[in-house]
C-alpha cells in the first residue's frame, strides 16, 4: 500500500510537469506581446462602469438632455439608465441618440459574444436602433439591431457580437436613436440597466449575408466604384429565436473571382479596375455570406457633357445633376397598352452619384409632369436642352423626335422636333439646344405636361441626361 | 475526441498508470463527457458507426412512411420517413439522420427513424448515445425506447422511455420521459434539462438513462438530472419487459408545431454512438 501511494504522488508530480508543458494556451514570444486593454464586460450596473468621465455623446440634432441616471428604477441594483425620448416637435431635438464611448483606450471584447441589456419603457414602443460599435471614428465594427420592441415591464435584450474576434480595442459601448415616429410625435422613456457584454454561449447557428442575401447581377464601369449594402449577421439565440444585425463591412472577408476586374476593400467599397466579369462573395468568421455581385465591366462610363453654366433663375430643369429638379410623375410612362417597349428610367441608374437615364428596346417613352406634380410652364422659356448618346449605330432613316404635350387630356395640344441621323453620333455624347418655337403646333406651352423620346424602333438604346428649359 | 470517453473508461485501465494520467492529459483541453453517475459498465452491444454507407442491418430496422394510420404517427407529423442515403447513412464515423425538405410521397418532407425492434431488446440496463442535434421550429429529434409488447398491449400499455425529446425552437434544453397506462402524451411524466450557457446543436452530448427494477434514472453528460419510480407515477409501472431503440427527426405536428420561415433544411442529427450496458447489478 505504501508503494502505490507513492507512485501516486509521483504520477501527481509528473503530472503537473506535463500540464505546464501541454497548457491549453499558447505563450506569446515577447515581440509578438500585444497591448493589454481591458476586458471589463459592465458598462452599467448602477452607475456607468469603466467608462471614464466624458462618455455621453448626442447625435446632432437630438436633444442632448435625453440621458440620466434614475434612482428610482432598476431592474437590480439600485439605478438604471434613463432615456427620455422628447415630443417630435420639442425645440431642443425632435429625438434621442446618442453613444457610450470609453473616455480613454478601448476594451478587448473577445471573450464575449453578445451585448446584453434589461430594458423597459414607459408603453409598448419600438427602438430605431441600438447596438455598439458606433465610436464617432471610423465606426468599423458597429453591429445595430433595428426595431426593437420593449414593454413596460423588464426583459432582457441581445444584440450578438458578429465576429468577437475583431473587438481587440473598442471603446463604441452602447449606441441608441428613437424616435416618435411610431407614437404619433408624442415622446416617452425607457430604462436600461445591467448594460453588459457577456458571454452568453448560445449564440450560434451563424447566417452572414450581403445584398440582403440577394444574388445581383449588373453592368458596372471602370473607376465607377459600388457600395456593398445590406450586410447583415444572423445568429441563433438560445431562446430559439433568430437575431439580425447590422454589420460593417469590417466584420466581413470579401472575395473576388478576377481581382484585375473588381475587388472589395474592408469598407465594402468594391474598386472596378477592369474590363470582364467577376463576381464578389463574401465570408464572415468563416462563414459563407448568402449573397453575391456579379459584375459585367465592359469598359469606362461616358459621362453626359457638364451643361453650360446658367442663372439658374432661368433654368426649368426636369433631369440634371446641374440644377435643381422640378418634380415629376415619372422617367418612363409605360405605356404598354398603346404598345410601348420601351424599358429603364425606372429610376434612372446612379452612376457614382450621377444620374443618368437609360432607356432600352426603345419605341416611345415618356416623361410625365401632369398627375401628381405641378404641369411645367415653360411660357417664358426659349430653348429645350438634352443630351442624348445612342449606344449602337446609326443608320441614315434613324432618328429621334421629342414630343410636347400641353394641357394633357383637356383641349390637349402638342408639337415635335426630329433629330435626324446626321445630328446623332453613335456611341457620344450629342448636345442639343432647340428652341421651342420649332415644336410646331404646340402653341400654349403653360402647362407641359409630357416629353416623348421617339424612335419607331430605328434606334433602340440611348442615353439622356441633362434635360432642362431654359431662356 | 469522440473517443475520449471510451479510452477512459475501457482501454485505459489497460495502461500503466502513467501513461493513463499522461493520456487524461493530452485530452484535458477537450470536453470531458466522461460521467460518473452510470455505474453498469458491462457493455452488450455498441454502435460506433465507423462503416460508412447505410447503417449496420443486423442492428436497425426502419420505420417507413407517415405512419400505420398514414396519420403522421398520431401527431400529425409532417415528414416521411425513408431509409434512403438522403434521410440515413453511416459518414466520417457518425449516424446522420437528415429532415430534408421536399415533396415526397404527398409529404412536405423527409426524414429517417431507426429502431432496433426485432434485432436489439433488453430489459434494464444502461442506454447511451452521444449525439449533435438540429435546429430550427418544428424539428423534434428523440432517442427513445419502445416496450417490444406494443403489438398486444396497446400503446401506452407497452411503455414507452424517452432518453431524449428536444424541440429545435430551444436549443439549450432536451427532456425525459415516461409514457404509460394513465400518464402518456400531454400526461407523461417527464423533466426537461437545461444546458447552462451552452446549446445542444453545436457539439455532440450524451444523453442516458440507467434502468432497473422500478427505477429509471436520466442524465446528460455527467449530469443525473431525475430518477422516475413507481411513486412518481400515476399508473401501472409498466418498465419490467424488453425495450426497444428508436432514434428520429420528426419534422411538424401537434407537439412542435410547423417549421417557419427561419427553419433552414436540410437539418441533421449526428449520432457518435449507441451503447448499451446491462444492469450488472441483477447478477
Amino acid at each position: 500500500m505504501k508503494n502505490r501511494k507513492q507512485l501516486n504522488v509521483k504520477t501527481i508530480l509528473l503530472a503537473l510537469v506535463f500540464m505546464a508543458m501541454l497548457g491549453c494556451e499558447r505563450e506569446l514570444s515577447d515581440e509578438a506581446e500585444f497591448a493589454t486593454f481591458s476586458t471589463t464586460g459592465e458598462i452599467f450596473t448602477d452607475l456607468p462602469v469603466g467608462l471614464g468621465s466624458d462618455f455621453y455623446f448626442p447625435f446632432l440634432g437630438s436633444k442632448a438632455t435625453a440621458f440620466s441616471v434614475d434612482e428610482s428604477e432598476s431592474y437590480k441594483g439600485s439605478a438604471s439608465i434613463r432615456i427620455d425620448v422628447p415630443n417630435a416637435n420639442d425645440p431642443d431635438g425632435n429625438f434621442a441618440g446618442a453613444i457610450f464611448r470609453v473616455d480613454g483606450s478601448g476594451r478587448n471584447l473577445t471573450n464575449f459574444d453578445a451585448l446584453t441589456f434589461w430594458a423597459r419603457a414607459s408603453q409598448g414602443i419600438t427602438i430605431g436602433e441600438i447596438g455598439f460599435g458606433q465610436d464617432f471614428g471610423e465606426n468599423k465594427f458597429q453591429a445595430t439591431r433595428t426595431n426593437v420592441t420593449f414593454g413596460t415591464q423588464w426583459a432582457k435584450y441581445i444584440v450578438p457580437i458578429p465576429d468577437a474576434s475583431k473587438l481587440v480595442e473598442e471603446r463604441g459601448m452602447l449606441w441608441y436613436s428613437a424616435g416618435t415616429n411610431n407614437t404619433g410625435g408624442f415622446g416617452y422613456t425607457f430604462w436600461l440597466d445591467e448594460v453588459k457584454f457577456e458571454k452568453l454561449g448560445t449564440i450560434a447557428q451563424a447566417q452572414p449575408s450581403i445584398l440582403n442575401g440577394a444574388s445581383i447581377e449588373q453592368d458596372a464601369f471602370v473607376d465607377v466604384p459600388i457600395e456593398l449594402t445590406g450586410l447583415t449577421q444572423t445568429f441563433n439565440a438560445g431562446s430559439g429565436e433568430n437575431i439580425t444585425v447590422i454589420a460593417k463591412p469590417s466584420y466581413f472577408d470579401f472575395k473576388s473571382t478576377d481581382v484585375d476586374v473588381a475587388r472589395t476593400n474592408e469598407l465594402g467599397i468594391v474598386s472596378v479596375v477592369g474590363t470582364g466579369e467577376a463576381t464578389i462573395t463574401a465570408t464572415l468568421a468563416n462563414v459563407a455570406a448568402a449573397g453575391s455581385l456579379a459584375l459585367n465591366v465592359t469598359g469606362t462610363f461616358d459621362f453626359a457633357p457638364t451643361p453650360p453654366e446658367r442663372n439658374s433663375a432661368n433654368v426649368i430643369s426636369v433631369f440634371s445633376d446641374a440644377y435643381n429638379n422640378v418634380g415629376v410623375d415619372y422617367f418612363n410612362g409605360f405605356f404598354n397598352p398603346d404598345g410601348q417597349t420601351t424599358e429603364g428610367g425606372a429610376p434612372p441608374l446612379n452612376v457614382n452619384g450621377d444620374a443618368v437615364i437609360k432607356y432600352t428596346k426603345l419605341n416611345f417613352v415618356g416623361i410625365g409632369t401632369f398627375q401628381d406634380v405641378a404641369p411645367l410652364n415653360t411660357t417664358d422659356m426659349t430653348h429645350l436642352h438634352v443630351d442624348i448618346k445612342v449606344n449602337e449605330s446609326i443608320d441614315a432613316s434613324d432618328f429621334i423626335r421629342l414630343q410636347l404635350l400641353n394641357s394633357v387630356g383637356n383641349n390637349e395640344t402638342s408639337g415635335s422636333f426630329t433629330i435626324d441621323a446626321n445630328t446623332l453620333v453613335a456611341n457620344q455624347w450629342v448636345s442639343l439646344d432647340i428652341p421651342l418655337s420649332d415644336f410646331t403646333d404646340l402653341g400654349d406651352r403653360s402647362q407641359i405636361g409630357l416629353l416623348f423620346f421617339i424612335s419607331d424602333s430605328t434606334i433602340s438604346e440611348i442615353f439622356v441626361d441633362n434635360i432642362y428649359y431654359y431662356k | 475526441m469522440n473517443n475520449s470517453y471510451i479510452h477512459k473508461k475501457t482501454k485505459a485501465l489497460q495502461f500503466p498508470s502513467l501513461l493513463f494520467v499522461m493520456l487524461l492529459l493530452i485530452s484535458s483541453c477537450e470536453t470531458d463527457d466522461a460521467q460518473t453517475v452510470a455505474t453498469f459498465t458491462d457493455l452488450v452491444i455498441a454502435d460506433e458507426f465507423d462503416t460508412e454507407g447505410a447503417p449496420n442491418s443486423s442492428i436497425w430496422t426502419y420505420d417507413i412512411g407517415r405512419g400505420p394510420n398514414g396519420d403522421g404517427w398520431g401527431n400529425q407529423e409532417l415528414q416521411y420517413y425513408t431509409d434512403r442515403t438522403e434521410n440515413v447513412k453511416v459518414e466520417n464515423g457518425f449516424l446522420l439522420i437528415t429532415a430534408k425538405e421536399e415533396s415526397f410521397e404527398g409529404a412536405t418532407y423527409t426524414s429517417a427513424r431507426l429502431k432496433t425492434q426485432g434485432l436489439f431488446e433488453q430489459k434494464y440496463g444502461r442506454f447511451e448515445a452521444r449525439i449533435r442535434l438540429p435546429y430550427g421550429k418544428g424539428l423534434w429529434p428523440a432517442f427513445w425506447l419502445l416496450g417490444n409488447d406494443c403489438d398486444q398491449n396497446i400503446w401506452p400499455q407497452c411503455g414507452e422511455i424517452d432518453v431524449m425529446e428536444y424541440l429545435g425552437d430551444s436549443p439549450t434544453k432536451v427532456f425525459g420521459s415516461v409514457h404509460g397506462p394513465g400518464y402518456s402524451a400531454g400526461e407523461a411524466e417527464t423533466k426537461e434539462y437545461s444546458l447552462p450557457n451552452d446549446r445542444f446543436d453545436t457539439g455532440f452530448h450524451v444523453f442516458g438513462i440507467e434502468w432497473g427494477p422500478e427505477y429509471i434514472n436520466y442524465y446528460v453528460d455527467g449530469n443525473l438530472y431525475n430518477q422516475i419510480t413507481p411513486d412518481d407515477v400515476s399508473g401501472e409501472w409498466v418498465f419490467d419487459h424488453p425495450f426497444y431503440i428508436i432514434m428520429n427527426v420528426a419534422v411538424g405536428g401537434s407537439f412542435p408545431g410547423s417549421p417557419n420561415e427561419e427553419t433552414t433544411f436540410p437539418q441533421t442529427m449526428l449520432v457518435d454512438y449507441v451503447r448499451v450496458y446491462k444492469n450488472n447489478r441483477l447478477n
